[in-house]
Order: C-alpha cells, then structure tokens, then sequence
C-alpha cells in the first residue's frame, strides 16, 4: 500500500472512529439533561427550610431525577415516601446527629474531581470544611453531635488499576482537631500490637461517650471488628468479618454486614446484629446483599439503602431478626434520623 | 483530532524532547528511526485509551455500579505469574518464524482494544475483574515484541534515544488519558459508558496506526549495523534461515541464558529489582514520612510520570554517550537518593517534589535504558525472546520485592522496611557496578 493509500485509510478510519465516539459523548450528555427534569411518578419535591434540630423528621440526599437531584431533602420519620423538602445543599454522602451534620461533596475542578467534607450546623451552614483523599464511602456524626467521621475510597495508580484502599477520618468539631487517618492509631490485634502497610479503616460508628468508637480494620484479606479510643489512640481488634458497625442507641448491639460464604463475590454480604453482652449475632430477616452501613430508625429497626431504578432505595427490617424488610422510600440514599 | 496528533507527531514526536534535542533537523530525523515514531505514536494512542479507563474505573465501580472495589486486588499474586508467562510467550511467538514481531504485538494492542466495549457489558466485580485481566494479558504480550521492534530499528549508537523516544510518548499519553476521561464525564453526568466508547474508539485507531504505518517483518536499521555482531545481518533478511546458530526456537531463547552478557544484565535487572519498592509504597511513605497531604495523594503518580516524561529523552541520549549500564546503574542511584530522603522524614515543602523527581528519573534513567543495553547483548533473531527475558526476570523481582516489603512493614514497621530496603539496594547496585564492569568498556 502506497503511504497516500494508508494516509486514507487512517483518515477515514479516524472519521468513523470519531463519529462513534462523538455519538456516545452526545448520547450520555442528552441523558444527563434528561435527569433534570422530573419524572412522572416520583416523589413530589419542593424547596423549602430544612433544618437538622427538626425532631421527628428524617433527612437523605434525593436521588430522584429533577432540579434538586442529590440534594439533602426532609420528610417526616413517620411518612418517609411523601413530599420531600429540598434544602439546597448537594452531598454525596451525608449523616447528623444533634444538630451537627457532615456532608462529602465532589468539588468539580478544572483538570478533575476533588472531594470535601463539610462540617454543617443545624440550618445546614458550613462552620468547616476538610479535604476528602478519594471518592466518599462512608459518613457519621456522634450522637452528641461532637464528632464526625468519614470514609472513603482511594484508587488505584497501576496499571488497569485493581488496588484500593480506604482512609477513614474523625474530626472533632469542637476543636477542628483532625485525625486525617485512622492508621495513625497504635492497633493491638488479638492482644499485640500489630502494624501492616495493607491495613484499611472504613466505616465508623460512635458510642454515646465520645471517646468509644467501632470500626471496620481490614488487613491481610480479613475484615475485624475494632474498638477505638480517641483519647489513648489505639484501636483494638473484637471480632473477624465484620463490616460497616453501626451501634445501637443504648450501645448494646452492632449492626453490621457480613461476608456469608458461598454467596457470589460481588454480592457477598448479609445484613446480622450482635449483642455486645451475650456475643450472639442474630441474621436479619433481609435476604439481599446489603452493602451499606446501617442507621437506627430506633431501638427495634435498622434502615438501609439497596441499589434502585434511580441509584438506591431505602428499606426497613426489625433489628431481632423477625418479620420483613419493606421499602420505606425511593430514590434515597444517606438517611439521618432527627431527634 | 487524532490524526493531527498523531501526524504532527511524527516529526514533532520530540516535542517532549525539544528542549533536549537541540541539534539540527537533519540530525535529529536520522537519529529516530520512523518505526519507532510509529510505534511511539502507538503507545501514546493506546496510552490515552487505556488510562481514560484506569482513570475512571475506581469511581466508576463505586459511583457508577455500587460496588466494594476492596479485595479486588486479592488476584494480582496469581495474575502476576500468569502475566510473566504471557510475556515470555509474546516474546517468543514473535521471533518465531523471522520477525512476527509487529503481528503479535498487534494482537496484543487488539485485545486490549476489545477489552474496552466488554466492559461496558460487565456490571459486576468477577467480569470486571475477567476484562481487566485480559487488557494486562494484551499488554503482557505486546511488550516485549514491540520494544523488540523499537530495538531492531535503531542500531547500538542511538538505541538509547530511540528508546527514551518511545517512553516520552507512551508516558505523554498516559498523561492525556485522565485529562479526556475528565472532560467527557463533565460533558455528561456519569457517563461512564461514553468514556468507555471514546476510549475504544482510541485504541482501535492505535490499532490501525500500528497496522498502517509500523512496517511487517524484521525491520532494516537505518544505518548498516556495525561488524561486532554477526548475526545482526541475519534479521534484516526475510527469514531467518541464513542463521542456523539463531534460529529462534524455544531451546534458543533459553539458551540465550548461557551468554555471559545477556545474564549477567538478567541477574542485575533481577538483584535490582528484589530492592525496588513498588510504587504504591513509595506514594505511601512519601505521605506518611514527609506529611504530603491528602488532597494530593492522588496526584503523585502524575509526578512521577512528568518526570520521567521529561528526562526519558534526555537520559536515553546520555546511555548512547556514556554507555546504557552505567546510566541504568545512576538511575538506581537516583532511586536510592529518593529512599534516603524518605528515611531522613525532614518536613520541607520542596522534598516531595525532590523524591517524585529522583523517582521519574528513576524510571527515565532505567526503563527504556535497560531495553537498549540488553538488546546489545541479545542477537536479533532472537532479541524479542530476550527482552521479554530481561523484563520478566525484572517484573517478577519487583513483585516478590513488594511482597517482602509488605511483611517486613509488619514486623518491622515502615522506616525499617525502607531501611532494609535501602541497604539492600545500595549492596544490589554496588554488585551490579561490579559485574556490568567488563561489559560497560566493550559498550562504550
């Protein structure tokens, strides 16, 4: 073939090969306009004041399609599917407790995406804001409202990137002290003290103290259970295969996803709560896998997201294992209990 | 858009280079051969098309599907054996038969290529994970016949610059992909799918550049080869008969462990690499010893590469002048500096751009450079079967490294692992000077 031949080849090869691509570009950005406007069906969203001192209501980031799209919307506790507030203010991730709420936003930059964490008081005003290392994961607020936590994922920077890792971070928002990463932590695993380089923290959950939290550890391909201590600095391992804890309001029981054998590898995990007195854990009556960490609606019943038609959809199911789980609301995700 | 670049790149592939080359333009083209502009416009293509998808993949799989992308990495030990062998076998395929080297490399580029739409079909963790395999085991298997290429095509008094030629585009492309990927998903709200397309549509069209422009068969130096190696004649004929001594079969390839200078430069790239941490730990120290904060943990690979970008030419030129060995074995030097900056924890805002640079100039003074010096020690019927030799012995050294790095990070804790690491590199590199000694006087 003469270079003028292959000239035109490659020349109108690049002419298809941009078409197509072109094509798809267009394809995916008319669908992103298509998500701002509302669809037919869906929750009735309204702007309007929504504030975290609120009682009785439950706040979540509104995944439904239209103009508040992935912002933190209100509804009554007690009608969670009805018409939502929408407050403004988009997070990705959010939680509160006693007037305090953390949101993880993505800040759109020039050259890419960079993640922040917002410290917000109860009319959802910013009073600090924290870089975020990676795409948000998980969030939560102590239930005095004094310290907040959050996780998220750090990408891989191989080749056709496969390792991840997770940083988790507390802040206490009385003093803007921040722990940037829990590895920072002595760990003392099965009675000694232990360090690794693989060793990953996610998913926080405060006790009533502040100063106790549980976490997740993960280190040599097993997951842990941890204890923490703000004040000594140390994390110590509890259990194996125990993920995202959540503890119960009197701080009696943990909630957590495990890693049931035998289920296939991305769908690996059932939702179980243990005693922290008798060590008994209990299957919830869910039969999915549930990758989220669990909220307490109240002493009897854990709410949680599963991925849905627009993102997630949040579901109840009682916390001793009895009855079934129903759906409380579409399109949500994130949820915050107000009391 | 992409025919400008890569068209305009082909005389202007130094551009990286440009402040480096400074010598006239007539110099400059006879010194870089078009196969290897060809095969750097390649690279940099398929660079584009396959860091847009690493780029994306993390939020992609946690944004985009849902998924725990943790444990995902459980299968690189497996995948790491799996993918030396595809590698030696790329090598070999390729010298089989006198010079398949463009063909086999092609269907490396290929597969990786198809691997891009499947992942649009895979939504969940196990085929993910099935694709992403199969795009290493396209790159696995193009590696070696393609710097085989690049090799064959540049005679021992410019392979170095031939082979930093090559490294600066294909890292210049590495660099461009997130850039694309970035635009496309603010021109869309999680179009993922669309960075996929685009980065299909570029790795075809990397495809194509190879099939049009790379030429088939072993391909011709631009200049004679000089005399010191006889069998150099053989490669430039249609098939490799003319040469019984070096027909490229299996015994042949492994036969090549019998000459003194191939495996001592094996041995060398192998001791080296049993002592270079790999690169997810030195961007994890560099933030837990020099206190890089968090916001920029993701950018240091990005560092990383701007520096080997820039010095991949220049370092290429100097092996040329002063000998590919002894810049291989100053490139470990380089690294070694970076090690020690990383022990001494001193807390000055210019230290991690003194480590991200030394650690680029690592890669620039030993990537392409190890490829060149090798290449003098391999006879070109068999030189893809070589290299894939050298760069196997190498990956799976820095495998195993990381691998000790790990426990010795348990049981020690991070400022004695590198310390450990330290020395053994310094002993490493002071064997290695030792043994490429005799060598290093008959290259330059």
């Amino acid at each position: 073939m003469t270079v003028r031949n292959r000239i035109l080849v490659l020349l109108s090869a690049v002419a298809v090969l941009a078409a197509v691509a072109a094509g798809a570009v267009l394809h995916a950005s008319a669908r992103a306009e298509r998500r701002d406007q509302t669809q037919a069906g869906g929750p009735a969203v309204t702007s309007g004041p929504v504030t975290l001192t609120a009682r009785g209501r439950l706040v979540f980031r509104n995944m439904a399609w239209g103009p508040h799209r992935d912002e933190l919307t209100a509804v009554p506790a007690s009608a969670p599917a009805g018409a939502r507030t929408a407050s403004g203010v988009k997070c990705l991730r959010f939680y509160a407790a006693a007037g305090t709420g953390v949101c993880l936003q993505a800040v759109h930059g020039a050259v890419s995406d960079t993640y922040r964490a917002l410290i917000l008081d109860a009319r959802l005003k910013e009073t600090a804001r924290y870089d975020v290392p990676g795409i948000p994961s998980r969030a939560r607020v102590s239930p005095s409202g004094r310290f907040a936590a959050w996780t998220a994922f750090v990408g891989g920077d191989s080749y056709a990137g496969t390792n991840f890792s997770t940083r988790a971070a507390i802040v206490d928002t009385r003093t803007g002290r921040l722990i940037p990463s829990l590895e920072e932590f002595g760990i003392v695993k099965d009675g000694r003290r232990y360090r690794a380089a693989d060793v990953n923290f996610w998913g926080v959950t405060f006790a009533a103290d502040d100063r106790t939290f549980y976490a997740t550890m993960a280190t040599k391909g097993k997951t842990y259970l941890v204890r923490g201590d703000l004040e000594a600095r140390t994390v110590t391992t509890v259990r194996t295969n125990m993920e995202c804890p959540s503890l119960s309001p009197d701080g009696t029981r943990i909630a957590f996803k495990k890693r049931v054998p035998g289920l296939p590898a991305d769908a690996p995990w059932r939702l179980y709560v243990l005693d922290l007195r008798t060590l008994r854990e209990t299957p919830l009556a869910e039969s999915r896998s549930v990758d989220d960490q669990a909220v307490w609606q109240d002493a009897h019943t854990l709410v949680y997201a599963l991925p849905g038609d627009y993102g997630a959809d949040l579901y109840a199911v009682p916390s001793d294992g009895t009855g079934h789980p129903h759906r409380l609301t579409t399109a949500a995700v994130s949820p915050a209990y107000l009391d | 858009m992409y025919v400008a670049d890569s068209r305009a790149g082909a005389p202007g592939a130094p551009v990286s280079a440009d402040g480096a080359v400074r010598p006239s333009a007539g110099r400059r083209r006879a010194a870089v051969a078009p196969t290897v502009l060809a095969l750097g416009t390649v690279s940099l293509i398929t660079d584009v098309s396959s860091e847009m998808v690493t780029a994306v993949l993390p939020l992609y799989l946690v944004a985009g599907l849902g998924l725990s992308p943790l444990g995902f990495g459980l299968l690189d030990g497996v995948y790491n054996g799996f993918s030396a062998l595809v590698r030696l076998a790329g090598g070999h395929l390729a010298d089989r038969g006198g010079g398949r080297h463009k063909w086999v490399a092609g269907i490396g580029y290929g597969l990786s290529a198809l691997c891009k739409p499947l992942l649009l079909l895979a939504h969940t963790l196990t085929p993910i994970g099935l694709v992403l395999a199969a795009d290493r085991t396209g790159k696995g298997l193009r590696t070696a016949p393609r710097d085989a290429l690049i090799s064959l095509s540049s005679t021992p008094e410019n392979r170095g610059r031939a082979f930093g030629v090559h490294r600066a585009m294909d890292t210049a492309g590495a660099l461009l992909g997130p850039l694309v990927a970035f635009l496309i998903l603010r021109a869309t709200v999680d179009g993922y799918d669309a960075v996929f397309t685009v980065s299909f549509c570029v790795a075809v069209l990397g495809v194509l550049v190879l099939v049009l422009f790379v030429p088939n068969g072993a391909p011709t130096p631009p200049t004679a080869p000089p005399a010191p190696q006889p069998a150099a004649t053989a490669a430039t004929a249609p098939t490799a008969s003319t040469a019984p001594a070096e027909r490229p079969t299996l015994r042949a390839a492994l036969g090549l462990l019998r000459r003194r200078d191939l495996r001592r430069i094996t041995l060398c790239a192998l001791l080296l690499g049993l002592a270079t941490v790999s690169d997810s730990f030195v961007y994890l120290l560099l933030q837990r010893r020099l206190g890089v904060p968090d916001r920029w943990f993701a950018l240091l690979p990005l560092g990383t590469a701007a520096a080997f970008l820039l010095l991949a030419v220049p370092l290429g030129r100097l092996a040329d002048r002063v000998g590919g060995r002894r810049v291989f074995l100053a490139g470990h030097g380089a690294l070694l500096l970076a090690y020690a900056v990383l022990l001494s924890s001193w807390h000055g805002t210019a230290l991690p751009y003194a480590v991200l640079l030394l650690h680029g100039g690592f890669y620039a003074a030993t990537d392409g450079v190890l490829m060149a010096a090798a290449s003098d020690s391999v006879p070109p019927a068999l030189r893809s079967s070589g290299l894939a030799l050298v760069q196997t012995g190498q990956a799976l050294a820095r495998f195993a490294c990381s691998l000790g790095f790990g426990a010795a990070w348990t049981l020690w804790g991070d400022r004695t692992a590198l310390l450990a690491s330290t020395v053994a590199l310094a002993v490493c590199a002071g064997c290695c000077a030792l043994a490429l000694r005799p060598a290093r006087e008959a290259v330059s």
